[in-house]
């Protein structure tokens, strides 16, 4: 069991650095709720059986419909954009529009 | 480093709520800072459930009714506030989405910078 | 159905929302955004034709460079002052110090002050009852800055909103849906009833029945859920909710402060009618949690009930 804890710690951290690194922000979102899902299970090994429900409930759940509800109504599910003037250059040459 | 690894799980908590924290400070996206919050918020509760944790206990749910033995059982305090910090967090999530929706159906866009630099021209326009 | 390769090989190698060449949502016109977005290259090109200051714009990468030290410095200096603290920590598991005579007391007496097994929901619900009374009024003020910031409007029209992300139609989903979520619905039911005797209580249970209450108005659209939560009832709902949760609750600290003889009994510890209040408080704070997730989510989604 404590081995078992170890790797899910560790998946955790790997995690969180995927969810800093990553660009598109649909990848990020769903990352972070496998996340949550993880931190559930160490919380059952962790004997607070009461914290694992109301995580995988809450985090999973209800954090995870929230931003991808917000992310398709912004409709960005492209890339993250970190430059100002290549970005909205890109934007208004685009066709689609939406980004 | 002994240290460290002895305390494997307060230690990972602590790293992942500076993982959040950086992320919190280095992104320029809205919506990577509030999964960076989230991220800093769970790191934090593991932190806390960490040191309830007692080794060989169980959950605290009683099992015997008559006699009860404190060694059987982890520190249910923990337990209770982070229950309450989950819920929390999850409406300052809410708060903190909508008003990114208000800012992106204003600016069009999610990049702090460009936001600043929207507002300030529009600032310097109107005056 | 035949398999489209093309298709296929685009959506495994992560391909831009497949949902959005589709033809319902293609010719949807997104009135705002097209009329912000002239504004704003308006407002760019004004600003391009006027010269730029030298000063200000290395002023501007001089501070962004600055934030950036600053902000590398503060992540490694926290990092190490709290891994040197948490080496400094007693050893994981064995920090029997950290037990003290609150959580002494919370566990030998618990069960015969509260009348509830699960020592967790004794407290949240009896020893600490204000404080979850205080933790729905969180959750009730942010679905009400949620409504405050997304609410549409009458005379602006929404209708583009909901038809840009409807998947009702969707037989996958449907088929799928129709199983989990009576599954669900009685999951959450479950959590929330036994609260007292098992894990879960009134926010988890809450949560996963107004995810449920979300799955559905996803597969089945907004008549479904909205047949069983309509603006109306979210009213009544909550506000009774919080009003019986802040009487009872009231109620029960008067007669226990000024050791008053109570009728609210702890009962027969392990069965499902005992540990007082706690029954009907989860109950309160579950319909409270669900009604408020699936309000959140409807006001993202839509902006109205």
């Amino acid at each position: 069991m404590e081995t078992f804890r170890v790797i899910l710690l560790l998946i955790l951290i790997a995690c969180a650095i995927c969810v800093s690194l990553t660009k598109r922000l649909l990848t990020a979102v769903i990352i972070f709720m496998g996340y949550s899902l993880i931190m559930a299970v160490v919380w059952i090994l962790l004997e607070s059986p009461d914290l694992g429900i109301t995580e995988a409930a809450v985090g999973a759940g209800v954090s995870g419909i929230l931003l991808l509800v917000t992310l398709k109504k912004i409709n960005r599910t492209e890339t993250d954009s970190e430059d100002l003037d290549t970005v909205s250059d890109e934007r208004a040459g685009d066709g689609d529009e939406d980004r | 480093m002994q240290g460290l690894l002895n305390n494997f799980d307060e230690a990972a908590a602590v790293i992942l709520f500076c993982i959040g924290f950086s992320t919190l400070l280095f992104h320029r996206n809205m919506l990577k800072k509030i999964i960076g919050l989230n991220i800093m918020d769970t790191g934090l509760y593991l932190f806390l459930a960490s040191m309830g944790y007692i080794r060989g206990a169980g959950a605290p749910i009683l099992t015997d009714t008559e006699v009860i033995n404190m060694a059987d059982y982890i520190n249910p305090v923990p337990s209770a506030l982070v229950l309450t910090g989950i819920v929390v967090s999850v409406s300052v999530t809410a708060i903190t989405l909508s008003l990114t929706v208000r800012l992106y159906s204003k600016y069009r866009t999610l990049n702090l910078d460009e936001i600043y630099a929207i507002a300030r021209r529009t600032e310097k326009e109107e005056f | 159905m035949k398999i489209d390769k093309e298709k296929f090989s685009a959506w495994l190698n992560t391909d831009p929302d497949r949902l959005s060449g589709m033809e319902e949502m293609a010719e949807i016109p997104y009135p705002p955004r097209e009329r912000i977005k002239e504004k704003r290259h308006e407002l760019e090109e004004r600003i391009d034709a006027q010269p730029v200051g030298q000063i200000s714009f290395l002023s501007r990468k001089f501070w962004h460079r600055l934030y950036t030290v600053f902000a590398v410095i503060c992540c490694a200096v926290m990092t190490v002052v709290l891994l040197s603290t948490v080496a400094a920590l007693p050893r994981f598991g064995e920090a029997r110090d950290a037990i003290n005579e609150l959580t002494e007391r919370y566990i030998v007496s618990g069960l015969k002050e509260t009348g509830a097994v699960n020592i967790v929901a004794g407290i949240i619900l009896d020893y600490r009852a204000f404080d979850t009374l205080g933790e729905s009024f969180v959750l009730f003020c942010a679905l009400n800055c949620v409504l405050i910031l997304l609410r549409i409007d009458g005379d602006e029209d929404a209708s583009h909103h909901e038809l840009y992300f409807n998947l009702a139609h969707d037989d996958i989903l449907r088929k799928s849906a129709l199983f989990s979520i009576p599954i669900v619905f009685v999951y959450g039911i479950y959590v929330l009833l036994n609260g007292h005797l098992s894990p879960g209580g009134g926010f988890s249970g809450g949560a996963v029945i107004g995810a449920g209450i979300i799955l559905l108005s996803i597969a089945y659209g907004e008549r479904a859920s909205g047949a069983l939560i309509s603006e109306k009832v979210f009213k009544t709902v909550c506000f009774c909710a919080l009003a019986f949760y802040g009487v009872a609750k009231s109620y029960s600290f008067f007669t226990g402060a000024n050791h008053l003889e109570s009728i609210i009994k702890p009962g027969t510890p392990g069965e499902i009618l005992s540990g007082g209040l706690i029954l009907p408080l989860n109950i309160a704070v579950g319909m409270v949690v669900s009604c408020t997730i699936y309000g959140m989510y409807r006001m993202f989604k839509k902006g109205r009930f």
